[in-house]
């Protein structure tokens, strides 16, 4: 591996890399990027939700995930008009204000407002930034090959941007590294899904966000040290209502609203950057390695609001994995100002409801800072749904 | 659009003016409601009901098959202009939607939840439902369609432009790409369309219909091009809107063959004599984005009161379905050139949204633009999310003013009147003092 942009961290306490992570997660300077820029390495950001990173990792580059930033959008707010999300306005201020420097800067079209942010990044930033148009027909049998052919398309951009060519064998490595990755975060998904009192909802987000800013060689080794420290971990188990949570596919809940969910319940699944965790299975590492990742990213997902899919039925996706996780109940959450994710919420609550799952629905921002309101309201929730077990 | 052209009308002395002056509105007018005839007694005919957006709508396939295409954008704007969209809307909230999402999506919910209730008739459920992701919320309007009707929902997926300016074009790896993938999918349109309709694909028909469609395109891109005159011929905004009207509600059709026709004789006399619109012209201007449906009258006052006429919109561009570029179905082979026409057209229709500025750019000088009005809705985030920005650009790159407008094209809980024409006074007043600058210096 080359760059290390983390400190240290073998000898510390499982507590203090938890906090250490935390740290990095928050800090809207980016550092690990920094650091790996003062390295002499390039870097690629890309929008949610999902991206094939493998493609750039491949070209030597270091890609990081944008998904929005808990500061103040000085400048972002002026490019963009009212009654739109944060994310889009704390991501271009990212830019804006140099916390983040990039070589380009890649969106896609999930919702209305991402498509329009490539194009204002792209008026008001010197470096290349487009879209990446991944399938919206995805059962068309002509998607597979299409995507093929987009992801050549891109390849061909990011050997612009590192000034060399990517051959099958640097994307077959990169992708061996992803599988590594992925496996890991399944691991990690599985504690937080049959021993949840061992991993929090928000030890489990940083530790996963981490990965979207570091060099994924890096995050395996993090992750590979960490999942037996958890493992043997030895909090006990209270209580508590196991819940999913829905609605992080894209702009992300402040850490604080997860860790005042964490206080009252067992968060066991949840959709929190579903774009790291996109591809549910291993993409095969020998054949033509687009050609794979492309097949992966239409046949062997995961869903979400921004991705019509006739096989996946969002709201049948959601009942699934709330059985599947063993949950009592769900939160139904969206961000502000968030259409698809508002949208989705009327068949989820109507599935629910036939089905006869406790629901708790609720809106966030990543800018929130006051949650007292927030944690009364689930406390009443979580109490009325045990109450009326009990009475059953 | 070809901004280099310049109209050139030669004078037509037989026509009467009183039966060609005006024509276009009454004749549209009339020609809307019709359809809306046909579309409402379609079951009792045995006729099928293919719901379709305006950009993408592939009209001339779904035309060949014989379905009556339901247009569920006009029948949202449809209850805005006549003051009933907010019982739609509270109904749709009340159903669970929230008041952030597109009011044309709860207008439409509103009215599939009353049967089909609506200002213009009966409108029929789906049979078949087909949306492009040009505007991502046809997506998530399609699905609802999907849960309530259980009918096949066809996606129609169109890559647009990866960046502004980077348009590949025939024989280029990455159009040919694109073009693959647009054809393939027509192809499984026609398959979904065969089962649905219980017809088999007839080829003729669809050369006829895009034979139709052609001389539409040739109409359109004429009429667009006819305001640069001086005066303007039309008000882009509000006579825009009636020829929009046609041209997605009768694509594909003779009469909106014969219409466009007549718009253009219409139009070719007025620029001949140097007609314009009723209003006194001051400052030509252009519009960007919707109109404001919910007071669209005064809305369009604000302007005309002080000679403001809006000459160009890029509401005629993406509205159109990108139809203004020009794009003609190569006959010979039709279905090939659907797919590319749907490509081409889609790409357009994205582009005049999100990189609205460059066309802007280009649109100024040929037209004459003096001001532009950035008009953004809290419904729409396709169109509006970029705005702010696109207004910042263009004042970078060209000598107009600009005034950037908040408001809703559905809801008239949003639409804050007072506000907006103090706005739209103060950006006279700017107009008016460059106008006497100008004066000055010359």
């Amino acid at each position: 591996m080359g760059t290390h942009v983390l400190d240290d961290w073998r000898g510390l306490s499982l507590d203090e890399l938890l906090r250490h992570c935390r740290d990095l997660v928050e800090d809207p300077d980016y550092p690990t990027v920094r650091r790996w820029r003062e390295a002499g390495g390039k870097v690629v950001g890309h929008f949610e939700v999902y991206f094939p990173e493998e493609i750039v990792s491949a070209a030597g580059l270091l890609p990081v995930k944008i998904h929005g930033a808990p500061i103040e959008a000085r400048q972002g707010d002026a490019h963009f008009g009212s009654n739109l999300c944060s994310i889009v306005k704390t991501s271009l201020e990212l830019a804006l204000s140099g916390r983040l420097e990039l070589e380009m800067f890649v969106s896609h079209p999930i919702c209305d407002t991402a498509r329009n942010l490539a194009a204002v990044w792209g008026r008001n930033v010197s470096y290349p930034c487009e879209i990446l148009y991944l399938p919206q027909n995805a059962t068309s049998r002509h998607a597979a090959t299409y995507l093929r052919g987009e992801y050549q398309r891109l390849q061909r951009g990011v050997e612009e941007i590192a000034g060399r060519t990517v051959s099958d064998d640097d994307l077959h490595r990169a992708i061996a590294v992803y599988n590594e990755n992925r496996r890991l975060l399944r691991r990690l998904y599985e504690i937080k899904r049959e021993t949840p009192w061992l991993l929090q909802v928000d030890e489990a987000y940083v530790l996963m966000a981490l990965g979207g800013r570091i060099p994924r060689e890096e995050h395996n080794l993090l992750l590979t040290a960490i999942i037996p420290m958890l493992e043997q971990r030895g909090t006990a188990p209270q209580d508590r209502m196991r819940i999913v949570f829905e609605g992080g596919f894209c702009e992300q809940p402040p850490l604080d609203l997860l860790t005042t969910i964490a206080q009252s319940s067992y968060v066991v699944d949840d959709d929190l950057l579903i774009g790291l965790r996109w591809l549910s299975e291993d993409v095969a590492t020998d054949g033509d390695p687009l050609a794979n990742l492309a097949t992966a990213y239409l046949d062997h997902s995961s869903y979400s609001p921004v991705q019509h899919d006739d096989r996946k039925p969002k709201e049948e996706m959601l009942l699934r994995r709330i059985r599947e996780s063993g949950a009592g109940a769900a939160i139904i959450s969206a961000a502000k100002m968030c259409e698809p994710g508002l949208d989705e919420q009327v068949p989820y609550v109507r599935a629910l409801e036939a089905e006869g799952i406790p629901y708790f629905v609720n809106e966030f921002e990543e800018n929130m800072t006051s949650f007292d309101s927030l944690q009364i309201q689930l406390e009443t929730f979580i109490e009325n749904v045990l109450f009326a077990d009990a009475e059953v | 659009m070809d901004n280099d052209t310049s109209p050139t009308v030669a004078p037509q002395a037989t026509l009467d003016s009183s039966e060609l002056v005006g024509r276009g509105n009454r004749e549209g007018n009339r020609l809307f409601k019709e359809w809306y005839g046909r579309v409402s007694s379609g079951p009792e005919r045995g006729e099928k009901a293919a719901y379709v957006f305006v950009m993408g709508s592939a009209a001339e396939l779904l035309e060949s098959f014989g379905f009556n295409l339901v247009l569920p954008e006009i029948n949202g704007l449809q209850t805005a202009v006549r003051h009933v969209a907010e019982d739609y809307i509270d109904q749709a909230e009340g159903y669970g939607y929230a008041t952030d999402v597109c009011g044309y999506v709860k207008a439409d919910v509103g009215m599939q939840l009353r049967g089909g209730e609506h200002p213009m008739g009966r409108i029929p459920p789906p049979d078949l439902a087909l949306q492009t992701n040009v505007c991502n919320t046809y997506i998530k309007w399609g699905e609802i369609w999907e849960r309530l009707y259980h009918i096949p929902v066809v996606t129609l997926d169109i890559p647009g432009s990866r960046a502004a300016g980077r348009l590949p074009g025939r024989g280029h790896v990455d159009y040919e790409n694109d073009l693959a993938y647009v054809r393939g999918q027509v192809d499984e349109l026609v398959e979904v369309c065969e089962q649905v309709s219980g017809r088999r694909f007839d080829q003729d028909r669809l050369v006829q219909a895009m034979t139709y469609a052609n001389s539409m395109t040739r109409d359109w891109v004429r009429v667009l091009e006819l305001n640069k005159s001086r005066p303007a011929v039309f008000n882009a905004v509000t006579d825009g809107t009636v020829y929009l009207g046609a041209v997605n509600a009768l694509r594909g059709r003779v009469e909106g063959a014969d219409y466009f026709r007549d718009v253009v004789e219409e139009l070719e006399y007025k620029a001949a004599r140097g007609l314009g619109t009723p209003f006194e012209e001051r400052h030509r201007l252009a519009f960007v984005g919707v109109p404001c449906y919910p007071i669209y009258r005064k809305f369009s006052e604000m302007f005309t009161q002080h000679g403001g006429i809006f000459v160009g919109s890029s509401y005629t561009w993406f509205a159109s379905g990108g139809w203004s570029t020009g794009y003609e179905y190569d006959l010979a082979h039709p279905l090939d050139s659907l797919a590319e026409g749907l490509l081409v057209t889609g790409r357009v229709a994205m582009d005049t949204m999100f990189h609205v500025d460059r066309v802007l750019a280009d649109l100024t000088e040929p037209y004459g633009i003096d001001g532009i009005v950035f008009h953004a809705i809290k419904s729409c985030r396709t169109v509006s999310s970029g705005l702010a920005d696109s207004r910042r650009a263009v004042l970078e790159q060209a000598d107009v003013n600009a005034l950037l407008l908040d408001s809703d094209h559905m809801d008239p809980r949003v639409v804050a009147e007072a506000g907006m024409r103090n706005r739209v006074d103060a950006f006279f007043e700017g107009l008016e003092t460059r106008r006497l600058l100008a004066g000055a210096r010359s």
